[in-house]
This record gives C-alpha cells, sequence and structure tokens, in this order.
C-alpha cells in the first residue's frame, strides 16, 4: 500500500484556478488539490482578479501558466515540458476509445464492509458523491478504430484507485469476458493498491485477478498511469503481454516514503518513474498519452 | 530483545518457580512432589485462562515471538533427508526464503517458507526474513521442480512482508509476486500453504496459493501491518491495536472470511512453548491435507485452485 503523501510530490494533480463545482469534468477534483490564488505578491493578487475562472492553469512540473483551452486541447499534457495531468477514467475513455461505443458491464456491483471498517461507509459514500463514480473502476466492451476490445480503466480519485472485493471482481469478470468472447483486453490502472478497509479480502484480489489471467489466451494489454503500485502493480497491471507506461507515472511496488524511512538513504532520481522501469526492462514502452490509442491500436493489429 | 512477552509474565513466574522447587527437591531428596504438582495444574490453569482471552495484538505478538518455531525449525522435526535447493538461476540466492526437498511418511516434499533467522547475524543475514525479488523466483523454481517431478508441495508462510528497497523496486519485485501468484496456480501437483507466523501482506501472497490454506491458531494474515494501517487510518502508530481488531487478522478472522480452510492448533502456551509438538501438529495437518489431495486429478485439482481464490471477497449485485 502506497501512502498518500508518496503520491503529492510526483506527476500528478492538476493545479486549476476555478473552485471544484466550476472545474473541469476530466479533473480530478480532491483534498490534494491545491488552488492557484495561493501566490503571494500584489501583483500576482491583481492578476487573480482579473483571471475569470478556471481559465488558466498552472503546470505542476514546469511551473508555465497555461490557457486551458490549450492543455484541454492536449490532453491534459503539458505542451511545454510533456508533463501528464493525472485525469480520471471518463477522459481516458475518450482518449482511447472510437466515441460512443463504451458499453458499460458490472456496473451493477456495489461494495460491503465485510469488515465493519472504521468510517469506511462513510468513505464509499463520499467518494459516489465526488467522483459520480460506484467504484474506482469502470469495465466493458468497446471499440478502438471499430476493433472490439474488452476494457477496465481505473480512477484515482476514487479513494486512490484501491483495490477491494468489487474491483478484484470487475477485473476478473473482464478477464473471462474477453476469454469468453475472443477479445483483446485492455487494463487502464491507476492505484495506490489494495483496499486496506477489506482486510485480507482485499489482498486476496491480487490472487483473484493474477490467477484468472491464466485463462486468457487473447492479448491483455496493461497501461500503466500516474500512479500504479503496490497490490494492482503486483498482480493483474504486471501481467499484461504489452505494458504500457504513461510519461512521468510513478510505478511501483512498495512507497518511496516507506523504502526512504527503511534504507535511511535518498532515493536516486527518478526513481520509480515510468522511465526508471524501462530503463531496468520492467516495462515494453513509455507512451505519451496523446499516442496510447494509435500504439494499442498498432499491437492489437499485430497481435490479434 | 526481550524473549518473552508481558502476558506471558506470570506463566513465566510459575515455570520458574516449578524449576527451583524441583531443584530443591533433588538437593533434599524429596519430600516436594505435592507442592510441585500443585503449581503445575496452577500454571496450566493461568496458561489456559491467559489463552483463551488473548487480543488480535497479543495474537500478533505470539505471531511475532522471538521464540517462535520458523520454517527451518518446521523443516527439522518434520522432514527427512532434507537438501535445501539455492537461487533463482537469474540474480542471486535469497536467504530470506528457503526451499528443498525433504521427506514426510515416505513421500518426498518441495519445501518452502520464509526465514526470518534466529540470532542478530543470522536475523540480518535473512533480512528479517523479508525477501527480495530474487526470493520469489527462487521459490517458483523450485516448486516447478515440483511439477515436473511429480512431487506435492509446502509452503509456510512467516514474513513481514516484501522488503522494501531500492534493489527490489529495480529487479521488480511486483512482477515477480504477479508472476508467482499467477504460475503457482497452474502448478499441477497439490500444494499445501501454512501460515505459521506473520503473513504480511504480497510478500506472503507470492508463495500462498494453494489447494489447502491452513493457518497455526497464533498466526496472523494480513493486507497491511497493523502499525502500517494505524499511521495510515490514525495518523500514528500507537493506535496499532485498534488497527489489529480492525483489519481483523486472526486464524478466526480468516475462518470466517473463508479464506482459510482450517486452523492448526497450537500447544498449550502457543508454538514457541514446545517447538517439537508445534511441529507435530503441522505435520498431522500436512498429511491430512495430502491424503484429501493426492488422488485428485491435475487437472481438476487446477481448476478447484482457481475457483477457491476466484470466489473470494464480499460484494452486492444490484
Ligand atoms: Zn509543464
Amino acid at each position: 500500500m502506497v501512502d498518500a503523501s508518496d503520491l503529492k510530490s510526483g506527476g500528478g494533480f492538476l493545479r486549476v484556478g476555478s473552485s471544484p463545482t466550476s472545474g473541469n469534468e476530466y479533473f480530478n477534483i480532491g483534498e490534494k488539490m491545491k488552488w492557484f490564488q495561493k501566490r503571494k505578491g500584489i501583483e500576482k493578487e491583481s492578476k487573480k482578479r482579473e483571471i475569470p475562472d478556471g481559465v488558466w492553469v498552472k503546470c505542476d512540473s514546469c511551473g508555465e501558466i497555461l490557457y486551458r483551452k490549450e492543455i484541454e486541447k492536449n490532453l491534459m499534457v503539458c505542451p511545454k515540458c510533456n508533463y501528464h495531468f493525472q485525469i480520471n477514467s471518463s477522459l481516458y475513455k475518450k482518449i482511447l476509445l472510437d466515441e460512443g461505443t463504451f458499453e458499460e458491464e458490472d456496473d451493477n456491483l456495489r461494495t460491503l464492509d465485510p469488515l465493519n471498517f472504521k468510517n469506511y461507509k462513510k468513505k464509499l459514500k463520499e467518494a459516489m458523491t465526488k467522483t459520480s463514480l460506484n467504484e474506482c473502476i469502470i469495465s466493458g466492451q468497446a471499440k478502438i478504430y471499430g476493433r472490439d476490445i474488452e476494457i477496465c480503466i481505473m480512477d484515482f480519485s476514487f479513494i486512490g484507485g484501491s483495490m477491494g472485493s468489487v474491483v478484484g471482481e470487475k477485473v476478473k469478470r473482464a478477464i473471462y469476458r474477453a476469454s469468453d468472447l475472443n477479445l483483446p483486453l485492455v487494463i487502464v490502472s491507476a492505484s495506490g493498491g489494495a483496499r486496506m478497509h477489506e482486510g485480507i479480502l482485499s489482498l486476496m484480489q491480487m490472487a483473484k485477478t493474477a490467477t484468472a489471467l491464466n485463462k486468457l489466451e487473447t492479448p491483455f494489454i496493461s497501461i500503466l498511469t500516474h500512479p500504479t503500485t503496490a497490490g494492482v502493480l503486483a498482480s493483474y497491471a504486471s501481467l499484461g503481454d504489452i505494458i504500457i507506461a504513461e510519461p512521468g507515472a510513478l510505478i511501483g511496488f512498495a512507497g518511496p516514503r516507506v523504502i526512504k524511512q527503511t534504507i535511511k538513504k535518498e532515493l536516486p532520481e527518478g526513481f520509480q518513474r515510468a522511465e526508471f522501469l524501462l530503463e531496468h526492462g520492467l516495462i515494453d514502452l513509455v507512451v505519451s498519452r496523446k499516442d496510447l490509442r494509435d500504439t494499442v491500436n498498432t499491437l492489437l493489429m499485430h497481435l490479434c | 530483545m526481550p524473549k518473552y512477552l508481558d502476558f506471558e509474565k506470570p506463566i513465566i513466574g510459575l515455570k520458574e518457580k516449578i524449576e527451583e522447587l524441583k531443584t530443591l527437591n533433588t538437593d533434599r531428596g524429596g519430600g516436594l512432589e505435592d507442592e510441585i504438582e500443585k503449581l503445575k495444574v496452577r500454571l496450566s490453569k493461568v496458561r489456559e485462562e491467559i489463552f483463551s482471552n488473548l487480543t488480535s495484538w497479543e495474537q500478533v505478538e505470539l505471531a511475532r515471538h522471538p521464540n517462535r518455531p520458523y520454517t527451518n525449525d518446521y523443516i527439522k522435526y518434520i522432514f527427512k533427508d532434507w537438501v535445501e535447493l539455492h537461487g533463482d538461476r537469474r540474480f542471486a540466492d535469497d536467504p530470506s526464503i528457503v526451499a528443498g526437498i525433504g521427506k514426510l511418511n515416505g513421500i518426498s516434499f518441495v519445501v518452502v517458507g520464509h526465514e526470518k533467522g534466529r540470532k542478530t547475524k543470522e536475523k540480518i543475514r535473512r533480512n528479517f526474513g523479508m525477501p527480495h525479488p530474487e526470493g520469489y523466483r527462487k521459490a517458483l523454481r523450485v516448486m516447478k521442480l515440483g511439477s515436473k517431478f511429480k512431487l506435492p508441495i509446502v509452503t509456510f508462510i512467516d514474513t513481514p512482508g516484501a522488503y522494501p528497497g531500492i534493489g527490489a523496486e529495480e529487479r521488480g519485485q511486483a512482477l515477480a509476486i504477479a508472476e508467482n501468484i499467477k504460475e503457482i496456480a497452474m502448478i499441477p501437483v497439490p500444494i499445501i500453504v501454512i501460515i505459521t507466523g506473520e503473513g504480511g501482506s504480497g510478500g506472503a501472497l507470492a508463495i500462498g496459493i494453494g489447494d489447502r490454506i491452513y493457518m497455526q491458531k497464533y498466526a496472523v494474515y494480513s493486507v497491511i501491518s497493523p502499525e502500517g494501517c494505524a499511521s495510515i487510518i490514525w495518523r500514528d502508530q500507537k493506535y496499532k491495536k485498534e488497527a489489529t481488531e480492525a483489519l481483523k487478522i486472526t486464524a478466526k478472522d480468516l475462518k470466517k472470511f473463508n479464506i482459510i480452510d482450517d486452523i492448526i492448533m497450537e500447544p498449550g502456551g502457543g508454538a514457541h512453548s514446545n517447538h517439537k509438538e508445534a511441529a507435530n501438529l503441522v505435520g498431522e495437518a500436512v498429511m491430512k491435507a495430502y491424503n484429501e489431495l493426492k488422488d485428485i486429478p491435475a487437472d481438476e485439482l487446477i481448476q478447484k485452485r482457481s475457483e477457491k481464490f476466484s470466489k473470494m471477497g464480499f460484494f452486492k449485485e444490484l
């Protein structure tokens, strides 16, 4: 499990000059969002008033102030430095899939609180209200350039994309459907790991999903986005025939903070980032968001 | 590190008293037998009372007890003609996982288990039972000998978890765990998993796939350590007791959730109070499981194993 504090520093959360309610539908609006108006100085103070809400966005990485329309058009990637802002599942749907082809499955599965864990019910309710999702993953069938696929997309804005019983079950069923319908499987991951609130049952979702993949004979493309960590990385996300990561994504089993505490040393530059994993031979490709759809399509053309 | 836990103090006190009286009795040439007998009765009563009212946290302490039998102890007591095998044939030999072949009741078993190491030097050498990727890879490699030569497999789980280090990440520990889970599921021989101490998350699950999952009475198995959970949910590690209760990690809890098949009893006073007896109980459980599994055809075994894990979890369907 990766601690939330690990995720602040990295490629991450969009800072926008708008309030959550008027915010862009693609943004992960959460407690980690820091508002643009935090800037100091009179000049900036006055400037802030001049800027209409939500028109300007500051890049987390290079600090460039960007026109929001421009960055939206660029799929929430900074045109100056290629920094990939974290985005939600509905934008990944738009980026990857043929318009209007997504047909959701298993949206009738609901999370329970089998451990009667402290504040879990409340947390779930809040997440549902905040994201309009009922869990941190959507699954179903769709098309990419006319080709039928089975797809799962995780959403970090729903309890950190953590895997509990419903995520495990949805992934398992998606694997089974891909197998039964002879479709390639694409899973877009974004997760802090197993969901602590469901205890050992969450751990067993690693077993459920990883063992289910033994059934699959069609291609499985695993796409790792910021962040993909712990239990999700140590199960289906690492088991793709092809593993693709977005630039700068944090990808690792243990959280960087825990590692730093354990070894009492500074971590190497770029540690656990997509490019680091590529260099260490752990993933196939690092692909910019704008090229994801075409890359997946080309791979499926070869493999199907 | 203290050799006994706080709640064990009354037991240790009585044991010492009995030993003292025994010595005195020998010196005097007898006469204190009644006294000694009385104390022994008292000891078993006190022990019974303490052990029937353990909190979840006290069970965590037992699972981590410095004298608790480790994998090498179980191997010593249970398996004959033991040969340890080393290395993942890729990078290194990870001493935090031991692997090899030994005989029980005339049957050769592949055995794989975490090993924490007993003394300081040994603990460090074995990284306190926290594997690196090469440990999981060694485990899988040796388990595959079981596939090839049709030997049943026993795994012993006792780890605080995967090691959070740079090398472990560089060599893909998440991938190693994922591959173990997926591939062990397809091994066509009986696999018996025994959680003997700490079942620490992914590092445990990497050798935790099998046809029978047993847990010793005072072992624990969890998605995160109580301390880790406390620091996230309560924002302070000192709430580890609350976190332990919340996470529901005892053998009894796991049986209730259908994660494990059975609980293996421990000697009165816990496995650490009598390694040999604890090992006998584990050995019996291994044979019971083996006899249930040995005649199941490989295809069916694999299918049932996958079904077992595919059913785990609780959710609602609208
Ligand atoms: Zn930038």
